[in-house]
């Protein structure tokens, strides 16, 4: 649209700030920077005029709040960072700006991304647009309420266990995790460094193409980023489905899933034998193992991560303090919320002397067999369907204070992190309180264009993805 | 009861690289505070650590030349704990699997050679520095050393005397001057020891408990911490007392280890994987174009000097013990028209006595070999007697650099010339008649005397042999 | 396996994290119960698996050995909670 001049980045840009206004009580953004964003949809019409615009020229977009961005608060949902404006510009960011974007805020989320509700953040709840009695998923909750409630196209967040896939899934979005290594994480606040993976939630696979497009390829600032050239996303995705084989792990679709989502899930299979697809049995065996073993390699991984948050050089430092380490352990204990903490502290106890073995080391080996069972299976399929989560969202508070029941809604998607694939959560249907359910289409290593494709095909034919909150339309 | 000392060493050796280890900050020494702190540096949220190449290269070099294992896969590791001049709470480090192992150091131990085995040596980040004295009741934390690539070479307890101790130091700090990978100021902390102490009697196999003494920073305390560290354990135990296991400094101004505060709560530094860098792989391709730029290590110039030059053992020690000094001498031999032995005592003597005594490195100091060399010449062609070269030498010192334009314009040629030689004889005889008497009268040693009154009515130039000549061809009966 | 009280206020220092005294017992259950649900990974047998640290087999990529990086530290410490002459202040280190 803006391409061909119907509307204009400003009229756009004007329109999705006004919704973002209207709609505050979502509490999807922490930072709306009106006027900077509509100095950049100036610039991007000048562009779009004289047909010098990039990918993305004049596209509103908005970043999880994980994401630096210079001159800009940057706060990880923390009271940590509640005053930390980044002096640097992550990847992420500078290459959407440098595709043209037009960057409208920063989105809500559990504080540094740990949570599966967006409940841990220090700036409050986000609201499901669906129902707003409903968590919006997390941690990147902000950004799919943002989305779903078309308080602006598309968002990025970023993807440990869950993130993009669980709250784009309970807001009725699809949400791409990329590979490992195919997005910088420069500039992304760590939460688990071996986990961590930036991606898009969009209202379409051709969205998510487009914004991975934008945001893929090689950074020199990352260790992990991979030096390999970057597939044309938006062309593969009219590959067909026809003669695609789609592994399916009956463990997967037992009675422990909700049976809403589970005729979700058996509604999409056929849609997708329909459009050609073969279904066939795969096996995931040791995949409960995931979560276990999930959470203590992410959790150890992030209280080293968060070791640098110590109000020396930036973030909050407590006022009342006796000395050093009393400074030190005020700071950390004021800055950081209970969620974080008792990860930090679990993280820790599984590193401290006498316990590295029984719980670091031995996740790893968990990890490989993980990732081992993920290589078998994709010796049987192309791809493999499976649900995004147990339940549709759950009620706010309702879990609020169980961590326990909290994790195991990631029991679907942690494995994929632990293996380093690519996969993708798109809506299939809505259970009987019209609240989305999401399927997530699994692909091997680098095979983003694989599962983009296949959710692209599913979405040519559904209409899914294109339902919006009533609320909101 | 009689008590031997079981010393390790882990010497902590700065690469002297442009950049940091993980950042491309600039790694130059005495900038303003911070102004070589990039956003890694200072641990922004979001950042990431990016090798340094030359960092590893430096470390194959070492390895390579302490014929230990070069690890063709190894890991760097997070080693957790706070302290304001470590901005990630941790250090990256490596722990299990560190980049060389296995090597070792043949040291003179007094009565013949030792080897002191080398553990291993493994990279890390340094950490920044606290200042303490500017600000009341504060400290100031200055980052710009944070991410300083470090190589720290662990020995095994094989020392057992500080003397020993100090002597393989010296000789690390000589080898990894030799590889150039560190420039061995121990004043800036580029290559800075802690020293592992415990006693046990007289032969006994068991280790007794260590104590650990931190940053000493230079080879006088590191015998001296050593020795003081030795004497209390035993003053301790021999009073009944046990030695605790914890990390001491070392104060020079009241020369005694004292425990160190602060850092003593329960060490538990949880390593693991850095997850944000991939294993480090050595290909063996690139091990052997590393091999091929070792240069001539410190033991085997030693011995080549010894047939080669001609040098004694001592004066080839003396000389090889600094790559720098190894180079000078060489070209000033060559440059002496191959006369070695000269040139080593020139510099072994004189030039080394001007060095220390205004405590300059070689590299400072404005005489070139081709000078000295010159130098040698001329006195090897009598062109100059011994002690006019003396004064020459202290020309060159002060930066003077033309040999023959100094004894030209300073009119300093030796006189060998008899005719000359003989009318300033004759003046010198015609004073000194008594001494003339008794040399003829068998007193050979009244000969000096006469001859350096020569010397001195020629203001040193004439030639000694030939001033010893002509006299004794005059004064014969 | 349950993390006692005593275990909470060693992780804590660990983490130099302050915790109130009478939060200890909530933590201590909190994350026993965590603990637990960790515990589950002992069901399953990893006799002879390697470890896997990272989810790609790569190695470290090495970058050129150049100084590039520009003195920023006005930016830097723009935001930082004490700062006095280009040094961070933080109350007196002790050694």
């Amino acid at each position: 649209m803006l391409q061909t001049k119907k509307i204009s980045s400003v009229e756009l840009t004007s329109h999705f700030l006004q919704r973002i206004d209207q709609n505050r009580e979502l509490n999807a953004f922490i930072t709306v920077d009106a006027e900077t964003a509509l100095a950049n949809a100036r610039q991007a019409d000048i562009s779009l005029n004289d047909k010098s615009g990039d990918l993305l020229t004049g596209l509103p977009l908005a970043l999880k709040d994980i994401f630096c961005t210079r001159g800009m608060l940057t706060s990880c949902g923390s009271r940590m960072l509640a005053n930390f404006t980044s002096p640097y510009d992550a990847t992420v960011t500078e290459r959407l700006n440098a595709a043209g974007s037009v960057l409208l805020g920063k989105t809500n989320m559990d504080e540094f991304a740990m949570g599966s509700s967006n409940e841990s953040s220090y700036f409050g709840p986000v609201l499901n647009p669906w129902n707003v009695d409903c968590v919006p998923g997390g941690s990147s909750g902000g950004s799919a309420a943002a989305v779903s409630a078309r308080l602006c196209p598309a968002t990025v967040g970023t993807d440990t266990g869950g993130s993009i896939r669980q709250p784009a899934a309970f807001c009725g979005l699809t949400g791409l995790k990329p590979s490992y290594g195919r997005i910088s994480r420069y500039g992304m606040v760590a939460f688990a460094s071996s986990l961590d993976q930036a991606g898009p939630i969009t209202q379409s696979a051709e969205d998510a193409a487009l914004l991975l497009q934008a945001m893929a390829g090689f950074d020199p600032r990352d260790s992990t980023s991979l030096d390999i050239e970057v597939p044309d996303f938006l062309p593969a995705l009219k590959t067909s489905l026809d003669g695609v084989t789609v592994g399916v792990a009956a463990s997967f679709l037992d009675s422990t899933l909700d049976p809403d989502v589970l005729a979700g899930i058996e509604e999409a299979l056929r849609t997708f034998e329909n459009l050609g697809a073969r279904l066939v049995d795969i096996e995931l065996p040791n995949s409960s193992a995931g979560i276990p073993c999930y959470y203590v390699i992410a959790l150890a991984e992030a209280s080293s991560n968060l070791s640098r948050f110590d109000g020396v050089r930036y973030g909050h430092r407590a006022e009342q303090y006796d000395d050093l380490m009393d400074m030190y352990e005020q700071s950390r204990a004021e800055g950081f919320g209970d969620e974080v903490k008792r990860r930090i502290l679990i993280g820790t106890y599984a590193l401290s002397a006498g316990y590295y073995d029984a719980y670091y080391l031995k996740a790893q080996k968990i990890r490989r067999i993980i990732a081992d069972d993920f290589r078998n299976a994709f010796q049987r399929c192309d791809l493999i369907a499976a649900p995004t989560t147990p339940t549709t969202a759950f009620r706010l508070s309702e879990k609020v204070d169980d961590p326990v029941a909290m994790y195991l809604n990631d029991i679907f998607t942690v494995p994929v992190n632990l293996a380093g694939l690519p996969a993708v959560s798109i809506p299939v249907g809505l259970d009987q309180a019209a609240m989305p359910i999401g399927m997530q289409l699994i692909g091997p290593y680098l095979e983003e264009s694989r599962i983009l494709a296949a959710a692209h095909s599913y979405q040519q034919v559904t209409p899914w993805h294109q339902r919006i909150p009533e609320a909101f339309t | 009861m009689a008590w031997e000392s079981v010393i390790g060493l882990e010497v902590h050796v700065q690469l002297q690289t442009r950049s940091k280890i993980f950042s491309s900050a600039a790694t130059a020494y005495g900038a303003q505070p911070n102004t070589q702190a990039c956003a890694v540096d200072i641990a922004l949220p979001g950042v990431l650590p990016v090798m340094n190449h030359q960092v590893a290269l430096m470390a194959v070099k070492f390895g390579l030349a302490t014929g230990a294992t070069v690890n063709c896969r190894s890991i760097f590791a997070r080693k957790n704990y706070f302290y304001p001049d470590l901005p990630k709470g941790y250090q990256i480090s490596q722990y299990e699997l560190p980049i060389v192992s296995g090597g070792q150091l043949a040291i003179d131990s007094g009565n013949g050679e030792k080897i002191i085995r080398i553990t291993r040596a493994h990279l890390e980040e340094d950490a920044g520095k606290s200042l303490h004295d500017e600000f009341d009741g504060l400290s100031g934390i200055d980052l710009n050393r944070a991410g300083t690539p470090l190589l720290e070479v662990v020995s095994e307890p094989d020392l057992r005397s500080p003397l020993e101790a100090v002597t393989y130091l010296r000789k690390l700090h000589s080898l990894v001057r030799y590889l150039e990978i560190c420039d061995g100021n121990m004043q800036e902390g580029s290559f800075r020891c802690d020293a592992n102490v415990s006693i046990r009697p007289y032969g006994a196999d068991t280790l007794g408990t260590r104590t650990e003494l931190k940053n000493i920073n230079s080879f006088r305390f590191v015998e001296k911490a050593i020795q003081q560290e030795i004497q209390r354990q035993i003053e301790l135990i021999e009073d009944g007392g046990q030695v605790v296991q914890e990390t001491r400094l070392y104060d020079p101004l009241a020369d005694e280890t004292r425990p160190m505060r602060g850092k003593e709560e329960a060490h538990d530094y949880r390593y693991f994987p850095d997850p944000d860098l991939p294993p480090l792989i050595i290909e063996q391709a690139e091990l052997e174009k590393v091999r091929d730029t070792l240069p001539e290590l410190p033991d085997a110039r030693r011995e080549r000097f010894v047939h080669q030059y001609q040098l004694t053992p001592a004066d080839a020690d003396q000389l090889t013990s600094d790559r720098e000094i190894a180079d000078f001498f060489e070209t000033t031999a060559d440059a002496a028209g191959g006369d070695s032995r000269s040139a080593a005592n020139w510099i072994n003597g004189e030039l080394m006595a001007r060095l220390n005594r205004d405590n300059r490195p070689i590299g400072e100091n404005r005489i070139t070999p081709k000078a000295l060399g010159a130098l040698i010449c001329r006195i090897n062609d009598q062109t100059i007697s011994g002690k006019i070269a003396k004064d020459i030498f202290s020309a060159l010192w002060e930066g003077e650099h033309d040999v023959d334009g100094i004894i030209d314009a300073r009119g300093l040629r030796q006189i060998s010339d008899s005719d000359a030689l003989e009318q300033v004889i004759e003046e010198v005889l015609g004073r000194c008649v008594e001494q003339a008497t008794q040399f003829r009268d068998g007193q050979e040693k009244v000969l000096g005397y006469l001859v350096g009154q020569v010397m001195k009515a020629t203001k040193g130039k004439a030639n000694p042999q030939a001033v010893n000549a002509i006299l004794r061809q005059k004064l014969s009966p | 396996m349950a993390i006692s009280k005593s275990d909470v206020e060693r992780l804590a220092r660990l983490a130099h994290i302050s915790i109130d005294p009478e939060e200890v017992d909530s933590y201590s259950s909190g994350l026993s119960r965590i603990l637990d649900l960790i515990d589950e990974m002992n069901q399953t047998n990893t006799d002879g698996v390697p470890p896997m640290a990272h989810p790609q087999d790569i190695r470290l990529r090495l970058r050129e050995d150049q100084a590039t990086e520009p003195d920023l530290r006005e930016l830097f410490q723009s935001s930082a909670p004490s700062s006095d002459r280009g040094l961070y202040l933080v109350p007196k280190v002790l050694e």
